[in-house]
């Protein structure tokens, strides 16, 4: 199957249209921002309901705090800002307020990973997948489009527990339909293969499929799994694509420590041991630059999982 | 109920912490004497709680249409439970499981363990306000007309989300919440002015628009005056903030007076020393 795309779109505006479908749809569903209501795209959402909205100012965790108080009275706290200060900022009171006790709140955060671009490193969080699935109970999901983000926000507010959001700012191409039906945790395979498997998530979900297409003229024939929800994992759906391929390349705008890869080599070393290549930031911070100037410095696009994936096969 | 009848149950409260604290010769008798008195007069008196057609007490998470009380100083966790137990939320006899394995009276508080009258788990300072505050604003958009209390300590004002709370509710006019700081002026460390200095609250709420009231916390009389003060106070578009003047201890006189029994708990012959000075009113468990 070939992926086209009409047009190029953030991440988070999709995440900011999933919020406006709740805002006529959900009534229990209330949102909460720190101070970044432009950049999660909140606006549609405060219009239509603004009783529903509660602006915290630049404190996160007294956000993290209240959010887990409306969800004790019943409601299902949407608690936004940039991943940076979302996750890593406040985990103990995610930790303690959120997932110990068991609150049904939605952190949303945008801005995550390298794409932020020219703010740099203090905003570029490349652990909060890492971060947010140790948590008992949490389930972390990392869309790839437009799309599957609007779609992934509106599903999340049906699932009663704790989990985390993840989208960006760039815009990226929208290749995913509309009006999907987002299921949490299940992977959605994109490319039949039989010589690697691509375990993308996020926005390496569009360069997985460049990758594949590259391979492909190449010979190689690439198995494209768009791994959405990280926790918890289908490993039904990764096993599955193993037994076909036998390699496997995890791809991810995250570090390796801790990331998506980290979880499939687990589930693998266990199950199926696989000859595995990562994908990802290893082990250092990021900097200031253009989007795609920086995912190409750190490794982190097409060209980057071709080559894994001609090491994986090498390997095998 | 009576102001005797508190006092009463106070008195039994205090033994129960004393016991729960021996037997597991752990957790943090000093804080939970000093605010046994508050915690007995709301759950006895001021708050307003669910219950059966038979007048028993019944949880549920939601708390809609009752009052609810957050601790958000966790470490006095066998005032909670005990007053909790008395009150009817679980089994007396419950309180021998304190802090034991595969009990539900883990050393701080939780709902993970489903212990009816715990909501949200508290132990690491500073978040139970936060909290409490969500509550609050969830009542208001439900149009439930019931109130939200929330009990911290003094050494807890440290910390820094503490603050952004106290900004955030008068500034979302969350005025159907009252909190209580436990002014015992001691913390692990040493006394609050030593280890770091809170100068004057009462001073610092108003100037973030608290409506501020004060009270000794060991005069049950007292206790039960600020309260319906403070009720009368609410809907007026302020957070209320009792501060509370309490002696760490209180109750046991060798207990009284310093930040020793913070954490310490009485050997054989101390419980027996201090369950001397506090009558059993309601039978131990
Ligand atoms: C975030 C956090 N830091 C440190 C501690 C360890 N700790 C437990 S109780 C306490 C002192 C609290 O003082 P205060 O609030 O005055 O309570 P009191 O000792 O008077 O009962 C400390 C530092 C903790 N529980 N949480
Ligand atoms: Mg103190």
């Amino acid at each position: 199957m070939k992926f086209t795309y009409e047009t190029k779109k953030d991440t988070r505006s999709g995440f900011g249209a999933g919020m406006e479908y709740l805002s006529h749809n959900n009534p229990k569903v209330v949102a909460l921002c720190a101070d970044l209501i432009g950049s999660l795209k909140l606006e549609a959402f405060i219009k239509n309901s603004p009783e529903r909205f509660f602006q915290t100012g630049i404190a996160e965790a007294n956000m993290i705090g209240i959010s887990a108080g409306l969800a004790i009275g019943g409601y299902i706290p949407f608690a936004t800002t940039f991943a940076n200060f979302g996750t890593g900022r406040v985990y103990d009171q995610i930790r303690q307020s959120v997932a110990y006790s068991g609150k049904n709140v939605k952190i949303c955060c945008s801005h995550a990973g390298l794409t932020l671009g020219e703010d740099g490193a203090t905003h570029q969080i490349l652990e909060d997948i890492g971060l947010m699935k140790m948590l008992p109970g949490m389930v972390v999901i990392n869309p790839c489009d437009y799309n599957q983000t609007k779609a992934a926000t509106i599903a999340i507010a049906e699932y009663e527990g704790p989990v985390y959001l993840r989208f960006g700012r760039p815009v990226v191409p929208v290749f995913t339909p509309e009006n999907q039906k987002f299921e949490i945790g299940k992977a959605i395979h994109l490319i039949e293969g039989s010589d690697v498997t691509i375990l993308a998530t996020g926005h390496l979900v569009w360069e997985a499929i460049q990758a594949a297409e590259i391979l492909e003229e190449k010979g190689i024939k690439a198995d494209v799994l768009n791994i959405h929800t990280i926790k918890p994992l289908d490993t039904a759906a990764i096993l599955a694509s193993i037994s076909k391929t036998g390699c496997v390349v995890t791809a991810e705008e995250h570090q390796i420590n801790g990331g998506l890869g980290d979880s499939v080599a687990q589930f693998l070393s266990q199950n199926r041991p696989t000859v595995q290549e990562f994908v990802g930031v290893n082990d250092s911070f990021g900097e200031s630059g253009k989007p795609a100037d920086l995912m190409e410095k750190y490794g982190l696009n097409a060209a980057a999982i071709v080559e894994k994936s001609l090491k994986a096969i090498t390997r095998k | 109920m009576q102001t005797q009848e508190l006092k009463n149950v106070a008195s039994q409260v205090r033994r129960d912490i004393l016991r729960q604290v021996h037997a597991c010769q752990s957790g943090h008798p000093g804080g939970s004497l000093g605010c046994t008195d508050l915690l007995v007069e709301l759950y006895f008196n001021s708050m307003k709680l669910a219950q059966d057609a038979n007048g028993k007490v019944v949880f549920n998470m939601s708390g809609a249409n009752e009052d609810i009380f957050y601790l958000s100083n966790g470490h006095i966790s066998p005032l909670l439970y005990s007053v909790l137990a008395r009150r009817g939320y679980f089994p007396v006899k419950e309180l021998g499981t304190f802090r034991q394995l595969n009990s539900r009276l883990q050393g701080h508080p939780t709902p993970h363990e489903h212990l009816e009258g715990i909501r949200i788990a508290s132990g690491s300072l500073g978040q139970g306000l936060s909290v409490a505050i969500g509550t609050a604003q969830a009542k208001k958009l439900s149009n439930d007309p019931s109130t939200v209390f929330c009990l911290m300590g003094d050494g807890e004002q440290n910390e820094g989300q503490v603050w952004e709370a106290a900004m955030y509710a008068p500034h979302h006019q969350v005025d159907n919440l009252i909190a209580f700081i436990d002014e015992n002026g001691q913390q692990i460390d040493g006394p609050t002015e030593k280890v770091m200095s809170n100068r004057d609250l009462e001073a610092k709420y108003k100037a973030f628009g608290w409506n501020v009231l004060r009270m000794d916390g060991n005069d049950m009389d007292e206790v039960v005056a600020t309260l319906a003060k403070a009720k009368s106070l609410l809907g007026k578009g302020s957070p209320i903030m009792i501060l509370m003047k309490t002696e760490m201890g209180a109750g046991v006189d060798f207990m009284m007076g310093s930040h020793k029994w913070h954490g310490v708990a009485p050997n054989d012959q101390q419980l027996a020393d201090a369950l001397a000075q506090l009558n059993e009113t309601l039978g131990d468990y």
